[in-house]
């Protein structure tokens, strides 16, 4: 064979050899690569919130009127339209924090209620100015966070 | 092809006839996109004014991706087809690489804090972006740190071509794993979910910013291919003094 040719080939070989090994590394590393769970996912990989002693990071929307403040504590629940799970937070909520809004919750579950120690909002892919927003939600067509 | 566009020469000719205008239209896309990022575009429903970090952000990011890319393409021609103006290439298109690399993680901090709460998480996104600009300066590193300066190209540009194995990661990271960082706004099935409004600003930004990157790759070639010159002339007149 012409060496130009092997060497390509050779550069083919062993990109696509790596890229298989990566996948592979990373299917094994699934756990840790990601970043949240949602609280479907939770049960369904724990069975019971009794099981959970690390700490762990739950993703969801924040349940609409679930919000109380109590003294210096926020309690609401976390839900993925599927399951919910309650959470106590007593530090500072981000600004985006509102009923309806996707957020992380980072902390420990302590007789299945969910001590947070971090919460951080996440915002959705969708970037509309807010006259639009309120069109989309009079008109009913509205697909983006609820809040 | 390939070696009509590699003969230096042209590649003079040609680059001297196309760089005013390259500049030129990246200094008029810069300043409209500017104008509409920071003035003329409506705040966003969720994030208000913040948003307007995005037209900085997004195109760096792109630009980041798609310079690896080239990047590491111009490495498998210069491994393959041995071409040393391919190795110039790719030794330019690094720092700006590099930069944008850069650019897209400090932004991107920047926004997180106001937007999550959080300057940075070690999510799947952020994290394959950070490893991103460790492959452009291992690159970099790299290719200097040998004594004989065509085993650093060579060692680099194998680095360079693993590091491609990266890029799908950091574009689909957001798909694959539940992240901190949202899914993909604009190259998605189902076209962009962004007001048009936004978007212009945004385009207008990528075609600036890949404008100038494309100026300053040029300029970049052109000062190494001086360089080159300049030390086989040293040598030459080296070696008639010995003579």
């Amino acid at each position: 064979m012409n060496p130009k040719y092997r060497r390509l080939f050779i550069t083919v070989i062993i990109v696509l050899t790596l890229g298989l090994a990566t996948k592979l590394i990373l299917m094994a590393l699934e756990d840790n690569i990601v970043y949240f769970y949602t609280p479907n996912d939770l049960l369904e990989k724990f069975g019971n919130t009794q099981n959970i002693k690390n700490k762990i990071r739950i993703g969801g929307l924040v349940l609409e009127s679930s919000v109380k403040k109590e003294r210096d504590k926020t309690v609401f629940m976390i839900t993925d339209r599927k399951k919910e799970v309650k959470v106590v937070f007593d530090g500072s909520l981000p600004d985006l924090f509102r009923e309806g809004q996707g957020i992380v919750a980072e902390g420990i579950f302590k007789n299945s209620n969910f001590f947070a120690s971090e919460v951080l909002a996440k915002h959705d892919e969708n970037y509309m100015p807010p006259e639009v927003a309120d069109a989309l939600k009079k008109n009913n067509v509205w697909k983006g966070e609820s809040n | 092809m390939f070696d009509w566009l590699a003969n230096p020469n042209r590649f003079n000719r040609i680059t001297r006839k196309l760089q005013p205008f390259i500049l030129f239209i990246a200094i008029i896309t810069l300043i409209s996109g500017l104008y509409f990022g920071l003035y003329d575009s409506p705040k966003d429903y969720q994030q208000g004014d913040a948003v307007r970090i995005m037209y900085v952000h997004v195109p760096s990011a792109w630009l980041a991706s798609f310079l690896y890319f080239s990047l590491a393409i111009s490495c498998v021609f210069y491994l393959v087809w041995k071409h040393p103006l391919a190795d110039l290439v790719s030794s330019s298109i690094a720092p700006i690489g590099a930069l944008f690399s850069a650019l897209t993680l400090i932004t991107g901090s920047l926004w997180g804090k106001p937007m999550w709460g959080t300057w940075w998480v070690w999510d799947a996104r952020l994290t394959s972006m950070l490893v991103l600009f460790f492959f452009y300066l291992g690159y970099i590193l790299l290719s200097n740190a040998f004594e004989r300066k065509i085993d650093g190209s060579k060692t680099a540009s194998v680095l360079a071509i693993v590091g491609l194995i990266n890029l799908p990661i950091v574009k689909f990271s957001v798909d694959w794993w539940n992240t901190l960082h949202q899914p993909a706004s604009i190259i998605k099935i189902g076209g962009p979910s962004i007001d048009d409004k936004m978007l212009l600003p945004l385009i207008l930004m990528f075609f600036a910013l890949s404008f100038f990157s494309l100026y300053l790759i040029i300029l970049n070639v052109k000062t190494k291919m001086i360089e080159k010159k300049c030390e086989a002339l040293l040598l030459k007149s080296n070696l008639e003094e010995i003579s």
